[in-house]
């Protein structure tokens, strides 16, 4: 059972997300996660500022579950199933991030630079987080979908809408760590 | 007790994400950089197997565990959303190196900051909500 400790390798991992997807499905749902920021909208009350958030999100509740189980899930995988948090990522991608000031690269899970709590005193790092909530956030609701939605859930219905969403994650992940990272850090 | 069947396959998804370390700013960052197979193969195997069983519920015309009909709804037709709403979100999951998902599987593992990006990550969608009918779509 010492393979449980150890990171997933993708061949278990990747099939594994396609048999959550699958649960959904059987339960009568769909794998999306990034619908629940727009129940998350629509309860703090943003249907009164935006027709797009006036919608039964009640009938959203099954998917705000999900997410507790996805908190509880993180909890339970980083306290009980993982004896060294540190990801074990390609040497030549730690010099790299080292040069950007990634001290952290090769010997945590997260970058303590970014998600560290002496993050709180960092004002510029603060603004980093929030700008990458905010295009997320905003990206995934023009997009119609995130990772979830779109990159598992539509590609594997042949849509081709998730397909042109895949090429622009991937058009917009390249231009920020290829162009845009030499310029923030 | 469907309640409690969502709860169990959100757990099993966390667990997941955080496993496969596809909740990991490092994993996104090197998956951009093309240096390691780790997220390509979690994706793709993902998509492979999901592939098999969408097409298999459609073939066989599987019924849901309660006995319904699975219907797959095709998305809107359209361009300029997907690839447009697209970059912005690659942008971001890039910058923050957390999707609306893993976002909270990190809130388990005890990573306070991330905190922020989901609170941002709100607000781009009430701001989505805001600007929708100016948007190209």
């Amino acid at each position: 059972m010492s393979w449980i400790y150890e990171p997933w390798p993708w061949y278990v991992s990747g099939p594994m997300i396609a048999f959550i997807m699958f649960l959904l499905l059987m339960v009568g749902k769909n794998f999306g996660m990034s619908g629940n920021l727009r129940t998350l909208c629509a309860i703090c009350g943003a249907g009164e500022k935006a027709a797009f958030f006036n919608f039964d999100w009640k009938a959203q509740r099954w998917n705000l579950v999900v997410v507790l189980g996805a908190i509880i899930g993180g909890f339970i995988a980083s306290q009980y199933l993982t004896t060294d948090l540190a990801v074990a990522i390609n040497p030549e991608t730690i010099a790299t991030l080292k040069t950007l000031g990634f001290e952290s690269a090769g010997t945590q899970y997260l970058p303590s630079e970014l998600y560290g709590n002496n993050v709180f005193l960092a004002p510029k790092n603060l603004f980093i987080l929030a700008i990458g909530g905010l295009l997320v956030g905003f990206g995934t609701r023009y997009a119609g979908g995130c990772t979830s939605g779109h990159a598992i859930s539509g590609l594997s219905e042949l849509q081709l809408p998730s397909l042109i969403a895949v090429i622009g994650f991937f058009i917009g992940g390249l231009t920020m760590i290829h162009f845009l990272f030499p310029l923030i850090f | 007790m469907r309640t409690v069947i969502y709860l169990a396959i959100g757990i099993i998804f966390g667990i997941t994400m955080f496993k496969s370390e596809a909740a990991s700013w490092f994993r996104i960052y090197e998956m951009f950089q093309f240096q390691s197979f780790q997220m390509y193969g979690i994706i793709g195997s993902a998509v492979v197997t999901g592939l098999i069983l969408v097409q298999s519920i459609k073939y066989f015309k599987i019924n849901s565990f309660y006995g319904e009909h699975i219907k797959f709804t095709p998305k809107d037709k359209g361009f300029s959303r997907y690839m447009y709403g697209g970059i912005l979100f690659g942008l971001g999951w890039a910058l923050a190196g957390a999707c609306p998902g893993p976002m909270f599987t990190l809130v388990g593992a005890g990573y306070l900051p991330i905190l922020i990006v989901i609170v941002f990550s709100v607000l781009g969608t009430f701001l989505y909500g805001l600007l929708k009918d100016k948007l190209p779509h």
